[in-house]
């Protein structure tokens, strides 16, 4: 029995057909323009809250599609995305810091669908608009400053353990520790074995002195908890930012991508990714000085800094807390109406800061306010990194009391500049200074525009496919037609359900793949013809035919997968999206157009007598 | 429709002149004005803006040259009411400022503010990244191919294959470079989708031609070649028409985004389409592949047959 499909084979074809068409369906549902609201704090919202901003948003007379309130998050759906700005604006003027207002693209798949796992895919930035960041994590900044904490932490354990020296230094890439007897040598010694294991020990000609430096372990670890570190507080940042579906990906060794869709304005959001703020409290030397300390003579215990002003002043050397003392902050005014960023220390730092703040009542403190930034700059055509940290005191205020676990810092220019600092402080410093290397930022009616013209393109392309198909191999072309369109729907299927990211190369790869999938169908259809001419009867030239091609197929198709898949193994964005969806193609149309033509032929055709074959 | 009989293999030499020709003169193109190539690899800003009405380029070229950007370089995109601007990585200043800035500069004596519709960044260091992965994905598809095809097959085959996709690419180039039109990544990713497309139309021509060594034994090899080129000639024609239909849709309909993506594409599957035909088989002939080359059974090919 020829040209016949066991049982299975037919099932098999219209499971994957019907699986198909169900993973591919959402992507028909468009979007609602949306606003998503959230707690920047751990607590989830409750329902009080949520009804409370449904009615503020129908009160100021919106339109509100549907409502949703799920998992601690609000969703508010509109009807037109000029609305939705309005209400995101609305939002954002009436909550505090507490709340998050995000805008959102929510799908509008219906439940049933949602409940089996099927999805859109997930439009790429060149669709829906937004920002593309690549950042480029300084490695060796993170080694310095891990250096310089080493250096801090082995004076302060000579002292705890009262081994005298006369100086700790960083010098040439050591820490050269040089101790005032060289009797205390094997003390020292001791002490770096039992505490400092992750140093490498020198003992130089110098009696007295002991050089130390980072393993080159340590110092890898450093760099890679550097960029973890970086991670996870870009991503707390992002989401104070008050994105919907950000995106953020370690690249490389050294490099973080972040996308923000929907983000149009880059400036503040390269700021807030791209700064290192903290703040430092230091008590202000009153004895010495400053007049002197500016003319070169700096006492043993301070460091002399410039307040906003421009006047110098002499800070204590010991910081009482840093910025990652700090648990919670949010911005605010004081009682004369200046911007405040109101701070809670974690037990250490409120520990730390009540011991000082009793002990120094009367004495004035300073806030440092640090920022990092790192610029590359082209000079004589040569790159090059230019790394700046700029200290200033923002505020020096006379201890009135005792206070350690909530107090308030003022001192900032202006209310926005509070609010991105307690923005920064709440979400974390980065663990090294950070570079953008690349920025790619996508309006919105570009992205609108660019899947119109991807839509229309693939129409007209696949139209004129499928009339070609028709009119050269009429009934055996409408079934490669079937197979044609058949492929799509599986490649559209699989790339939802892996979550792909569609971009407009990917779109143009769909479209390629249209045109590169009949041409199984092509080989088989001239074999068969081939066959025809050749004398077999038509049933097996379809046989004949379909068997000879395969091999054929198989060779050609591989060799072009090869090529796709290297090139998703160096492509970057949305080449690799290109890639995947030419991967996808090339695999489903094997199926689609031997499998699945096949099975309609021998229906046709198949067990019956056949005198000619629409060719 | 097409005829069975030409005679290709026998007309090599003229292909071989001209696809000589050609690719002498891509070469040293590419060697005299090489590649203008995008902002992708050589790092740099590019910002695309829209207008309401028509932009005076002219009026736009001047703000910029006034407030200090003299090198760069404005041209309509796609519209006359699109520009695309491009600037060099700029002496002593930040790349992170300069979009902003030249945003601020175009906007500050016009009535009718520019619409950002795309701002693109890529630091020199990206650039640099960029272009080595991208010789790299060239180099290693390259090889894979080689091995590939070699095992497949025979190794005559596999340079011969090496050879005509190695022309598409190099004539492909040439185009881009004689027209001075921009590579940047997508370009990139089309001129290896080339690659792959234009391999799979050489397989198929070799496929037939290992098989008719096996089955026309008493044929001398030009001939087999040449029958086996004019067999295939008829499905070589139909798939790249039907591959052509879709580039046309997407070079006129696909924006100008995708534009040189489409010209790539085009223009390859136009020479990888000649070259399956007029280069791929007789590249193996001169190298000297014969019958006897592929006289041993090969095996592999055994099981797969049987199946359907």
């Amino acid at each position: 029995m020829q040209n016949h499909y066991p049982l299975w084979k037919n099932l098999l074809v219209l499971i994957v057909f019907a699986v198909g068409i169900i993973y591919a369906l959402p992507n028909l549902y468009g979007d609602d323009p949306s606003v998503q609201v959230s707690s920047t704090h751990p607590a989830k919202l409750v329902q009080e809250q949520a009804n409370k901003i449904e009615s503020a948003i129908k009160t100021a007379g919106f339109n509100v599609k549907a409502f949703e309130f799920k998992d601690g998050r609000i969703l508010a759906r509109f009807n037109s995305a000029d609305d939705q700005l309005k209400a995101a604006d609305l939002l954002r003027d009436q909550m505090s810091d507490d709340y998050n207002v995000a805008l959102n693209l929510a799908p509008t798949t219906p439940a049933w669908l949602r409940a089996l796992g099927a999805d859109a895919m997930y439009l790429g930035l060149d669709l829906r608009g937004g920002v593309h960041f690549l950042l480029e994590v300084d490695m060796d900044a993170a080694a310095k400053q891990a250096e310089e904490r080493y250096n801090d932490d082995v004076r302060l354990a000579l002292r705890n353990e009262k081994i005298r020296y006369q100086s700790v230094l960083k010098d040439n890439g050591f820490i050269k520790v040089k101790l005032t007897s060289a009797d205390d040598k094997p003390a020292l010694l001791k002490l770096l074995a039992k505490d400092f294991r992750t140093l490498e020990v020198t003992e130089p000609k110098e009696q007295d002195q002991v050089w130390l430096t980072l393993s080159e372990k340590e110092v890898r670890d450093i760099k890679k908890f550097a960029v973890a570190q970086n991670m996870t507080t870009l991503r707390n940042r992002v989401n104070e930012l008050g994105v919907a579906e950000p995106v953020i990906q370690q690249q490389g060794e050294n490099r973080i991508m972040v996308q923000l869709p929907g983000v149009q304005d880059t400036t503040r959001a390269k700021e807030i990714l791209g700064t290192t703020a903290t703040l430092e409290y230091r008590l202000v030397d009153v004895e010495h000085d400053v007049q002197k300390a500016v003319e070169g003579h700096v006492p043993v215990g301070s460091r002399l800094y410039t307040e906003r002003n421009g006047n110098p002043i002499l800070l204590d050397r010991r910081v009482i807390v840093t910025g990652d003392q700090i648990v919670d902050s949010s911005s605010g005014v004081d009682q004369d109406g200046r911007p405040s960023v109101n701070i809670s220390l974690n037990g250490v730092g409120a520990a730390k800061m009540g011991k000082l703040t009793q002990a120094n009542i009367g004495k004035p403190m300073a806030v440092v306010f640090i920022e990092y930034k790192v610029e590359t700059k082209v000079v004589n055509g040569q790159k090059v990194r230019h790394k700046e940290k700029v200290e200033k005191v923002i505020n020096v205020a006379t201890i009135q009391g005792v206070f350690s676990h909530r107090f308030q810092t003022t001192g900032l220019d202006s209310p926005q500049e509070a609010r991105n600092l307690s923005l920064l402080l709440r979400a974390g410093a980065l663990a090294a200074p950070v570079d953008i290397v690349e920025e790619r930022t996508v309006g919105p009616s570009l992205g609108q525009d660019n899947i119109d013209k991807g839509m229309l393109s693939f129409v007209v392309g696949f139209a004129l496919v499928v009339l070609f198909m028709a009119v050269y191999y009429r009934l055996f072309g409408m079934i490669a037609n079937f197979a044609l369109a058949f492929n799509v729907v599986i490649v559209v299927a699989i790339l939802s359900m892996l979550q792909a990211t569609l971009t407009l190369p990917g779109i143009a790869g769909i479209i390629l793949t249209v045109g590169m999938s009949v041409d199984a169908n092509v080989l088989i259809f001239e074999r068969i013809k081939e066959e025809l001419k050749n004398g077999n009867t038509p049933q097996s030239a379809i046989f004949i035919g379909y068997e000879k091609a395969f091999a054929t197929i198989l060779d050609s198709h591989f060799t072009n997968l090869v090529v796709a898949v290297v090139l998703f193994a160096y492509g970057t964005g949305s080449v690799k999206g290109f890639a995947v969806t030419l991967i996808i193609g090339i695999l489903s149309s094997m199926f689609t157009a031997i499998t699945g033509t096949r099975m309609v032929i021998n229906w046709i055709y198949g067990n019956r007598r056949v005198e000619k074959l629409s060719i | 429709m097409f005829k069975k009989d030409i005679n290709f293999i026998g007309n090599r030499n003229k292909a071989l002149i001209f696809s000589g020709i050609l690719t002498i003169i891509s070469i040293g193109s590419l060697a005299i004005h090489g590649l203008k190539m995008g902002i992708d690899f050589t790092g740099g800003t590019l910002i695309e803006v829209g207008y309401q009405k028509t932009a005076d380029l002219t009026v736009l070229r001047n703000t910029l040259d006034a407030e200090g950007f003299s090198d760069a370089t404005v041209q309509n995109f796609g519209t006359a009411k699109d520009v695309l601007i491009r600037l060099k990585p700029q002496e002593g200043v930040s790349n992170v400022e300069l979009s902003a800035k030249v945003l601020e500069a175009i906007n500050k004596n016009t009535a009718e503010p520019a619409s950002v519709r795309r701002v693109e960044f890529v630091g020199p260091q990206v650039g640099d990244d960029l272009a080595e992965d991208g010789f790299l994905a060239l180099l290693y598809s390259t090889i894979c191919i080689l091995i590939y095809v070699a095992w497949r097959f025979e190794w005559k085959f596999s340079v011969g294959a090496i050879i005509a996709t190695l022309h598409d690419v190099i004539v492909t180039l040439g185009l881009f470079s004689v027209l001075g039109l921009e590579f940047d990544l997508t370009v990139l990713a089309a001129v290896l989708a080339l690659i792959g497309y234009s391999l799979n139309d050489t397989i198929v021509v070799y496929d037939r031609i290992r098989e008719n060594f096996r089955a026309l034994r008493n044929k001398s090899t030009e001939e087999i070649m040449n029958i086996s080129v004019n067999v295939t000639l008829s499905r070589t024609i139909m798939t790249s028409l039907t591959v052509l239909l879709v580039l046309v849709s997407l070079f006129f309909l696909g924006g100008e985004v995708i534009h040189n993506f489409s010209i790539v594409l085009l223009f390859g599957v136009f020479f990888g389409t000649y070259s399956s035909i007029f280069i791929a088989s007789p590249a193996a002939l001169l190298l000297g592949l014969s019958a006897e080359d592929l006289m041993i059974p090969v095996k592999e090919g055994a099981e797969l047959d049987t199946r359907p």
